[in-house]
């Protein structure tokens, strides 16, 4: 099966190319399936394809497809391996029922075919990147989940905020991909290759700590543009502009992913350089926390969200800047299954109340959307880590493999557990004003249960967000097994060996979350009235959370604002005034000269000719001089 | 053959000036129609030309002896691309000129006799002859801006020739004092290329006429700081003159410095690869800076043109494999893309009779064809992998890094500055809800101009997801000008993967 993987990222770029040309000859929700068909042949091609991995022993190959740039060694290549297939597979089946889940919520749109002719041009990227065999490949995959999310974050193209929240995407992503490309000159100068098994063989014994390090952050900042850690983060929430599905596909089975995906997939140069894992490590956390804080305070619904796809990109990051590659990506997978519920449970609420995402007017959503609100109910015990839910499993296995590695580690673990409580206390303050309290809808709003093309979807993600983080558990590491042979030049951080210790590590993280819940139960069961004073008493500190700490502000007046300046300094005010000033300048005294070497014509011949007998005279004094 | 192409748009133009004058419809699509045999030729050298070094379909006859002047023609893998993109361009260029009504015959004259000379300029190996064919151009370009341009069209016209004339006097007089000596080492004057490199120069003289050569051509590309006139002959020129001047006129000064200064003066070239590296990488900075707040969509493209080319400049200079391979295909996705994005410009003033940005708004809404041709050129123009654009940025930035590390780097912040001042633009003329009133009515692209950018799009496709379609062919060209510099002079072209040792061994001593 190995020969035809390239049928993954085929499928769903032949549906993009399909509705783009013939989309509009379309009935309505056929596009839609056919775009989710698509995509789910995909997931079906990719789990037989993996059935080799699953049974064991198979450590992956390569399959190119054509050459590309091949004078530094960039080929359309792939690579088929565990790690591969895993995220192939979560970004098919979650992408597939984010599709399906899509056709639903976008009844009505007029543009709906082209709708999910970049849904299915994200998948495709998305494929492109974690199938790529080598970071040129990766590199396209990488930029074209860039292209897609422009594209689809700006859908609703009349709406300015839309539009500009889409370019704010992109370029943000691009500072990113600045640091990205020099790492990828660093590495096909050292290596003479951009191939990931060129590289990875000879890392170990070619890359000094010096370089590797270099490397190893270069690539972090690329990750950190699509992966929203510090400092890049701040296009992610204002992307919540785009259609509610394509939040979902964003946040948990695509784009944001890449960079976590990047990081592990370059795990062979990061392990030569503890202090690029310490810093990356420490980044990672301190986004959790950072984004955690702002995640409280916010009223949208989507932004609350927002913030906490940050937060726990940060908790991803930790780990594998800690080398738990494999609690990284089942953090990963957990976050993917239970972030898409939570999207699209929250999509559903917004449909259910025409639109409306201020969650101050909502409430008491529980009677009339009973499935959505359980749904939710699920998701939101699995990311605050409460067991038997995924997130459970895949962030105790993070926290756990910190506080293993010690040393400065120890204050990370720290900070990871404290992020857990606050998680706990915005999640359950988000599903408190949403599904009970006294409801506070607009007089035209009548919600009701969204229809069963979106229920089901939510169903699906329900069950494995329920059952999902059973794959890797302490008693059974499956999934460890599973991805071994992607790591197998790694040297991986895993928890504490002693039963015990994990017991007590277990229970001091759910108890973290549980509090964070138990104190938002206490306020937000009671009247708004209470819980606004509360938020209002907590001022300054929650202005500065419901402000993002003013990041984008100060972006704004320190970056864009005297960017802008200079640059129509350097255009108005020096490129025409001085150096156009300067050139005219030698134009008028050459014109001068002509004028005196022939001032019997006119036009600007005279001057053409007054050039060239100027060269010559240089010429000729120059030969008599002897200079040859 | 060679001479055919050059012969062809002259029969071409004379056709045309000979056509009856009352058949005054029929001047532009006869144009049109005879600038498609040119193309068909190039076509077919293109599909028989072998992958190797060296030049082919070479064809020589003497033309005036006592200064060893040959009419000398030939074409290998530097000059191939460049002879395809004109030929692909011109009737493009021609069929999207039908907003030309004054003048009609005379303008389709001169853009053909402009595809003479520019074609003429790849395949001379004279350089005589190339210079012959270099000044040729001036006149016809001359008089199409001077002629069809917009408001401010004769100070264009006159900054363009000036600058240009200025240029080619110190190029002729290098060129002749390259001949003279000549004359002096081997007894006769030559203008053959061939000949010209086996002249022996003292590192003084061959540092004058590196210098002379490099300013002529630094004036076409344009570099950084002779280039203010390219933004004024952009903006005032006809579309036509436009797509030329962007996509092929340019491409003779960044042409010339790789075929005649790395060429005729390789130990020069080392020595001087850091300073022409600093322009390239100060255009590419500069014109994009420039460019993010220029209130002219035209006056953007054009400053987004001194970027772009710059990386050009920066893969020649690098002098190795990736660079010199990125910057003759950069030649031609610079033209493809660039070319696309002034028809597009070009498109909408004929709709609207403005191009200044702030006079658009809302544009996806009423012109969903346009607004996605254009968003498509944009992207390409950024470098989205997949699109051309991408194969040339990213081979010269990966392969420059290993002769100029620090100019690449800097330079690879011009893709994010690309990526703001195209994506600012498109927001702003395309984004939101239309709100004047002379934007809600406008006419979608019509099946002709759809025809004119589709050929555009595929191309730009096809070479960025298989850019081996050229490369392959590009590639022992330039590997045999690598060759020469590293016998010429002791600079070393430095072998990626081998400079992993140079790094540990700097790291651990």
């Amino acid at each position: 099966m190995t020969e035809v993987i390239w049928l993954v990222i085929a499928l769903p770029l032949l549906g993009a190319v399909f509705l783009h040309f013939f989309g509009r000859y379309m009935r309505e929700p056929w596009s839609g399936w056919l775009a989710s068909g698509a995509i789910a042949s995909s997931f079906v091609v990719a789990l037989i394809a993996a059935i080799p991995f699953f049974q064991g022993g198979e450590s992956g190959s390569t399959v190119l497809l054509w050459e590309w740039m091949p004078a530094i060694g960039a080929n359309l290549e792939m690579l088929w391996d565990p790690l591969a297939a895993f995220m192939t597979l979560i970004v098919t089946g979650v992408g597939a029922l984010i599709h399906v889940f899509a056709i639903g919520y976008m009844h009505g749109d007029e543009r709906i075919p082209r709708f999910f002719t970049y849904l299915n041009l994200f998948a495709a990227s998305m494929l492109i990147l974690v199938l790529a065999g080598n970071y040129a490949m990766l590199f396209l995959g990488w930029e074209l989940v860039g292209l897609s999310s422009y594209l689809l974050i700006g859908f609703w193209f009349v709406r300015p905020s839309a539009a500009s929240a889409a370019k704010k995407a992109f370029i943000v992503n691009r500072i990113g991909d600045f640091g990205f490309l020099i790492a990828l000159m660093l590495v096909f100068t050292a290596f003479g290759t951009l191939s990931y098994t060129g590289v990875f063989e000879r890392a170990g014994a070619e890359l000094t700590t010096g370089l590797a390090t270099a490397i190893a952050l270069l690539i972090f900042v690329g990750a950190a543009g699509k992966s929203a850690q510090i400092p890049l983060y701040v296009w992610l929430p204002d992307a919540m502009e785009g259609p509610t599905p394509v939040s979902a596909l964003i946040h948990a089975a695509t784009m944001v992913t890449a960079g976590i995906y990047l990081i592990a997939r370059s795990a062979a140069i990061f392990e030569l350089s503890p202090i690029a894992q310490t810093i990356v490590a420490t980044i990672g956390v301190l986004t959790a926390l950072w984004a955690a804080t702002i995640a409280v305070s916010q009223r949208d619904i989507k932004r609350v969200l927002a913030y906490s796809t940050i937060s726990q990109l940060g908790y991803m990051v930790l780990a594998v800047g800690t080398t738990a590659y494999v609690a990284g990506l089942f953090h990963l997978m957990t976050h993917a299954f239970f972030k898409a519920l939570l999207f699209l449970g929250a999509g559903s609420v917004i449909h259910a109340m025409n639109g409306e995402q201020d969650m101050g007017k909502m409430g008491g959503l529980f009677k009339k959307m009973p499935v959505t609100g359980i749904m939710m109910a699920i998701a939101t015990a699995a990311i605050t880590g409460i067991p038997p839910f995924a997130g459970f499993w895949s962030k105790d296995e993070i926290l756990a493999s910190v506080f293993e590695r010690g040393g400065w580690f120890s204050v990370l673990w720290i900070v990871g557990l404290v992020t857990a409580v606050i998680t706990g206390f915005y999640m359950m303050r988000l599903f408190m004003l949403v599904f009970f309290g006294k409801s506070q809808w607009d007089e035209n709003v009548d919600p009701h249960e969204s229809p069963r093309v979106m229920t089901v979807p939510l169903i699906f993600l329900a069950a494995l967000v329920t059952f999902g983080g059973l794959i890797n558990t302490p008693l059974r590491l499956t999934l460890e097994s599973f991805l071994e042979p992607s790591f197998e030049l790694i040297s991986l951080q895993h928890p504490p060996e002693n039963v015990w210790t994990l017991v007590v590590l277990a229970l001091l993280s759910v108890l973290a979350g549980a509090a964070g819940i138990f104190a938002a139960w206490l306020l937000y069961r009671r009247p708004a009235e209470d819980w606004q004073r509360f938020e209002v008493g907590l001022q300054p500190i929650w202005g500065w959370w419901e402000d993002a700490y003013g990041v984008d502000d100060l972006y704004g007046r320190t970056l864009v604002a005297p960017g802008k300046k200079a640059a129509t300094a350097a255009a108005f005010g020096f490129d025409v005034p001085v150096i156009d000033g300067a050139v005219n300048g030698v134009g008028r005294v050459v014109r001068g000269i002509g004028a005196w070497a022939r001032p019997l014509q006119t036009g600007y011949v005279r001057n053409y000719g007054a050039l060239l007998l100027g060269g010559a005279v240089v010429v000729v004094i120059w030969l008599v001089a002897g200079g040859v | 053959m060679l001479s055919w192409l050059i012969v062809l748009p002259v029969i071409a133009a004379a056709s045309v000036a000979f056509a009856p004058r009352r058949l005054k419809e029929l001047h532009l699509p006869l144009g049109i129609a005879l600038s498609v045999l040119p193309l068909a030729l190039a076509g077919y050298i293109f599909w028989v030309f072998e992958p190797v070094a060296g030049y082919q379909f070479v064809q020589e006859a003497v033309w005036y002896e006592p200064w060893g002047i040959s009419w000398s023609l030939g074409i290998d893998g530097i000059s191939m691309p460049m002879v395809l993109l004109t030929t692909i361009l011109v009737p493009i260029a021609l069929a999207a000129s039908t907003s030309i009504t004054r003048r009609t015959k005379e303008f389709v004259v001169y853009v053909l006799l402009l595809e003479a000379g520019m074609i003429g300029v790849f395949l001379a190996l004279d350089v005589f002859l190339f210079f012959v064919f270099f000044e040729a151009i001036l006149i016809p370009m001359y008089f199409i801006i001077g002629i069809w341009g917009s408001d401010r069209r004769v100070y264009a016209a006159m900054k363009f020739f000036i600058f240009t004339a200025f240029g080619s006097a110190l190029l002729l007089a290098g060129i002749i004092a390259l001949a003279v000596t000549h004359a002096e080492q081997f007894g006769s004057p030559s203008f053959a290329l061939s000949d010209l490199m086996d002249v022996q120069l003292s590192i003084g003289a061959e540092r004058w006429l590196f210098a002379a050569f490099a300013l002529a051509f630094a004036i076409k590309v344009p570099l950084f700081p002779v280039h203010t006139w390219l933004p004024d002959a952009h903006t005032e020129a006809p579309t036509a003159g436009s797509v030329l001047l962007a996509a092929v006129l340019l491409k003779l000064g960044t042409y010339g410095l790789l075929r005649f200064n790395l060429s005729l003066f390789p130990e020069a070239s080392v020595d001087a690869a850091w300073i022409m590296g600093i322009l390239a990488v100060v255009g590419i900075i500069y014109g994009a800076v420039v460019a993010i707040v220029q209130p002219d969509l035209k006056r953007l493209v054009a400053y987004s043109s001194v970027s772009h080319l710059g990386f050009i400049v920066l893969g020649t200079f690098a002098l190795t494999s990736g660079g010199l391979q990125g910057a003759v295909i950069q030649n031609v996705n610079h033209g493809l893309i660039t070319g696309a994005l002034f028809l597009l410009v070009g498109m909408i003033y004929e709709r609207r009779h403005t191009k200044q940005i702030s006079e658009f708004g809302g544009l996806q809404k009423v012109m969903p064809i346009f607004a996605g041709f254009f968003l498509f050129m944009v992207f390409a123009s950024i470098g989205l992998p997949g699109l051309s654009g991408f194969v040339g940025e990213f081979l010269i930035l990966i392969g420059s890094y290993a002769t100029l590390p620090i100019l690449t780097i800097i330079a690879a912040a011009g893709v994010v500055l690309a990526a703001i001042y195209l994506l600012w633009a498109y927001e702003r003329v395309f984004t939101g809800v239309p709100d004047k009133e002379e934007n809600k009515l406008l006419s979608d692209l019509s099946i002709r101009e759809i025809s004119l950018l589709a050929p555009l799009a595929i191309l730009i496709l096809v070479i960025g997801l298989y850019p081996n379609v050229l490369l392959d062919k590009i590639a022992p060209s330039t590997e045999a000008v690598l060759d020469r510099i590293e016998s010429q002079t002791e600079f070393v072209i430095p072998e990626p993967g081998r400079l992993g040792d140079v790094f540990i061994a700097g790291d651990n001593e």
